[in-house]
């Protein structure tokens, strides 16, 4: 079996590159000498079976009630003295069965349920289904719907990765004070969402062809200078983390993910942009009106840790600039497409694949038609499950409270990895 | 005590009170819940901890990691058939007086994912809930509404007497049966000692 | 990118006698799929990730899907002998087709930025033959899909090097996600329950007019 992958591909991939970023001064990180997970990854099909260690091993279950899993996620883990021989993930203790309960019921009533998957990012989550299923009845989205979509996805994206920094730093044992900073911005923005859809975090926003409701009078202003104000919290977030020594030291050298194997193994969002590899869907498929604005797609060069972190922190700026550019541009006119039916929809028979880039990663929504009011299959392509495929090759070797360290950095929602 | 007393004595610098309301006193304002979220509920508790909501002005600030070392168990999110187990054992390790808020329409009945088959409709098919807090999620404005219901009932409760409350019952369970996983359910389906809904009539 | 005839044509160069088939799909134009058998699925899934115009090298999606047994209405023409002539018939016949499970798989290009290509992997029936190949030796990302599929449809994914339910728990037998699936009876009451719930409802919930 070849898991290898052309060399061109790694090349490729960086020359288009928009922007590397810079890294700040690296605090020296003495190689390991134990760890080479693309050696290992060659010799053995599958590595998880592997077992050549000698002494006495330590099984640890972390998880699913433990502080530093991000909800009901569990890891098996197999200890070497500190270090990780094997991790299994142990999923399923948030199995709400979305796709069975999308099943029995319309494709409108499904909606409320996306706003459930990954509960930070419930307007990208709208989104990508009513993305799906536009492409699957052929609808149109009025220009003023779009510039609403990617307004909401952009905030969501700020607030998204603002929390995950935070989560990330309390991992590391900041506890309180970055998170205290990321949950202060992520009130502001729940503001403006809870004005435009009525909800904090349960938005219920998209419709099929469009949105449900109008921008409230003032909403524009008042997003204008929240997102005015997102520079500065930036600037101080940075200032506060991004050179911080400890961070750096816990972080950088650790979890280290080659480009080869994210693709391999069908990473996608930051994490697989900290690897170097240029592939944004926003980008790629243009989808929306991305392609009316300016902004870059921040890429890493070691793939680890802290370039996860630091793309993040990137990304954040990016949707800043994005957000501007929109805010500046949103028309007048509907925000639902008039042939767009709410009751009685049924879309022709077939199947479409949907997807847009989540703050997460791709996520996708497969969904197969039989012509009736529900659908036949409904099915969620999580990004955050099919990020932590992965986790054991970047933990194995690691000490365990790297590994604490390498999950938070993954960037998973059980109400997303277990549906 | 005379409440006339009580008052002439207080306003003279003298506090007089019992042994339950002191108690009592320093119980509710000192909740230390356990940390410990499931779903979708659990962000808006951790947005409770925050300091727009700030948790920390009713005393219950204090998350604890460990079922030890808590006396509040905020159900926060869908329990899942799979999860039920483990909360239930959690429940069980926590020391008396312990009290459980069920945090939003999942821990309830199951919310909106009632009808999944791996969903279990409402964690007090397990254990004794105190509080419940409808919502979807709810508010942290509800969770801190929650806690002082909570407060309310723990100030109220008796240490002695027949209709002292449960924690201080010798006879009283403090831990309930940790249900098992069976070939297409858990096993038993729900504690029925605990779970008992009235019949319910209704017209159609 | 080629299109999927062009595609389905050079792998057949490629791979002789493998048998392809196009499922074509009318509502969304380049979602048609590619219907490979199992006993090849693993050459064509190399042939893909390697040829250097495709280079799929990025498995995002895998799904299970479930069909049902269904029956067909066919009108056939009958040949019978009347009154010692032959005389033409139509008749009306049902006919059984036999359900089957589905692996669906979506593939795309980093590289090359292009996809996607869509293939389809078929099981002869869902219960003693419910077996695929798995695709995990050649996309990694496909290992926990596929173990996803076959915790809730049972597909059995041979190749697969860790098997195991990743949803449910391991004790659990059964395929929720299977169409035909019986869910167990733990009904929680609903103030306004209708269709197959209201039978439920019934049972556990006397309803005045009935008691
Ligand atoms: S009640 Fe709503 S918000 Fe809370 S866990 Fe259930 S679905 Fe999530």
């Amino acid at each position: 079996m070849n898991r290898r992958i052309p060399e061109d591909v790694l090349i490729e991939a960086l020359s288009t590159g928009d922007l590397v970023p810079e890294s700040p001064p690296r605090a020296a990180v003495l190689p390991r000498p134990d760890k080479a997970p693309q050696a290992e990854a060659e010799a053995s099909p599958h590595p998880i079976s592997r077992d050549d260690s000698e002494g006495a091993l330590l099984e640890v279950a972390v998880g699913p009630h433990h502080p530093s899993t991000h909800g009901v996620f569990r890891m098996d883990v197999v200890l070497d003295g500190e270090r990780v021989v094997r991790l299994k993930p142990v999923f399923g203790y948030l199995h709400r069965n979305h796709e069975k309960l999308g099943e029995g019921g319309t494709y409108l009533a499904a909606m409320p349920y996306t706003d459930r998957l990954d509960y930070f990012c419930s307007l990208t989550n709208n989104w990508a289904y009513a993305l799906a299923v536009e492409r699957l009845a052929g609808l149109e989205v009025p220009e003023r719907a779009e510039y609403i979509r990617v307004i909401t996805a952009e905030l969501t994206r700020v607030l998204n990765h603002a929390c995950l920094i935070g989560f990330l730093l309390q991992e590391l044992g900041a506890m309180g004070t970055p998170i205290m900073y990321a949950f202060r911005e992520r009130e502001k923005i729940l503001e403006l969402v809870e004005a435009l859809t009525g909800s904090r975090m349960m938005c219920n926003y998209m419709r099929f062809g469009g949105c449900r409701c109008d921008l409230p009078n003032g909403w524009i202003e008042a997003c204008r200078d929240v997102v005015d104000a997102l520079p500065r919290f930036l600037d101080e977030f940075e200032n506060l983390l991004s050179t911080n020594e400890i961070l750096m030291a816990r972080t950088q050298g650790i979890g280290v993910l080659s480009s080869e194997l994210a693709v391999q193994a069908g990473v996608t969002g930051p994490m697989l942009r900290a690897s170097g590899v240029n592939y944004d869907l926003r980008r790629v498929d243009r989808y929306g009106i991305y392609d009316r604005f300016e902004f870059g797609v921040p890429l890493g060069a070691h793939g680890d840790v802290y370039d996860r972190y630091m793309i993040r922190m990137l990304e954040m700026r990016e949707s800043v600039r994005i957000l501007q550019q929109a805010l500046r541009a949103v028309p007048a006119g509907p925000i639902i497409n008039p042939k767009a039916r709410l009751r009685g929809f049924k879309p022709p028979v077939g199947e479409v694949y949907g997807r847009i880039e989540a703050p997460k990663g791709e996520l996708g929504f497969y969904l197969i038609s039989d012509g009736s009011a529900n659908p036949y299959r409904y099915r969620i392509r999580p990004p955050s499950f099919i990020n932590l495929t992965i986790l054991e090759d970047m933990c194995r070797g690691a000490t365990l409270q790297d590994t604490v360290v390498i999950l938070g950095a993954v960037d998973i929602v059980m109400g997303e990895v277990d549906r | 005590m005379d409440e006339g007393l009580r008052s002439e004595l207080s306003r003279q610098g003298v506090f007089a009170t019992t042994i339950q309301d002191l108690y009592n006193w320093g119980c509710r304002n000192s909740l230390w819940p356990l940390n410990f979220g499931l779903a979708c509920c659990a962000i808006e508790m951790i947005a409770a901890s925050m300091a727009r909501f700030d948790i920390a002005r009713f005393g219950a600030e204090v998350f604890r990691p460990s079922p030890r070392q808590a006396d509040l168990m905020i159900v926060a999110g869908t329990v899942t058939k799979k999860m039920a187990p483990q909360v239930v054992r959690l429940y069980n390790q926590m020391p008396e007086p312990k009290y459980v808020i069920a945090m939003g329409a999942c821990a309830i009945s199951g919310g909106p994912f009632k009808r999944g088959y791996n969903v279990l409709k409402g964690i007090d098919r397990y254990v004794p809930v105190d509080v419940h807090i409808p919502g979807c999620p709810p508010r942290p404005e509800a969770l801190l509404h929650a806690l002082i219901t909570l407060q309310e009932k723990i100030a109220s409760r008796k240490l002695t007497g027949p209709s002292r409350a449960r924690a201080f019952q010798e006879e009283a369970p403090g831990e309930f049966p940790v249900p098992e996983y069976g070939p297409y359910d858990l096993v038993p389906a729900k504690n029925t000692d605990l779970w008992r809904p009235k019949p319910i009539t209704r017209n159609e | 990118m080629e299109t999927l005839e062009q595609i389905k044509c050079r792998i057949e160069a490629a791979i002789p006698g493998v048998g392809l088939d196009i499922q074509c799909n009318r509502v969304v134009p380049g979602q048609a799929s590619l219907v490979v058998p199992p006993a090849r699925a693993l050459e064509v899934a190399r042939f893909l990730r390697d040829d250097s115009r495709l280079a799929l090298d990025y498995c995002s999606n895998v799904s299970g899907v479930d069909w049902l047994d269904r029956v067909v209405e066919e009108h056939v023409r009958v040949t019978r002998l009347v009154d010692g002539q032959e005389r033409v018939f139509e008749e009306c016949r049902e006919r059984r087709v036999p359900g089957h499970l589905e692996a669906v798989y979506h593939l795309y290009s980093m590289r090359l930025k292009h996809g996607p290509v869509i293939l389809r992997q078929r099981t002869v029936n869902r219960v003693d033959q419910a077996r695929l190949a798995s695709l995990t030796p050649v996309w990694r990302s496909a290992e926990f899909q596929e173990r996803e599929a076959y915790d809730l449809f049972g597909i059995v994914f041979e190749g697969h090097p860790d098997l195991r339910r990743i949803l449910m728990w391991d004790e659990f037998r059964d395929s929720p996600m299977r169409k035909d699936y019986v869910e167990p009876d733990d009904y929680e009451y609903e103030p306004t329950p209708h269709d197959d719930l209201r039978e439920k409802a019934r049972r556990h919930y006397p309803i005045e007019a009935d008691a």
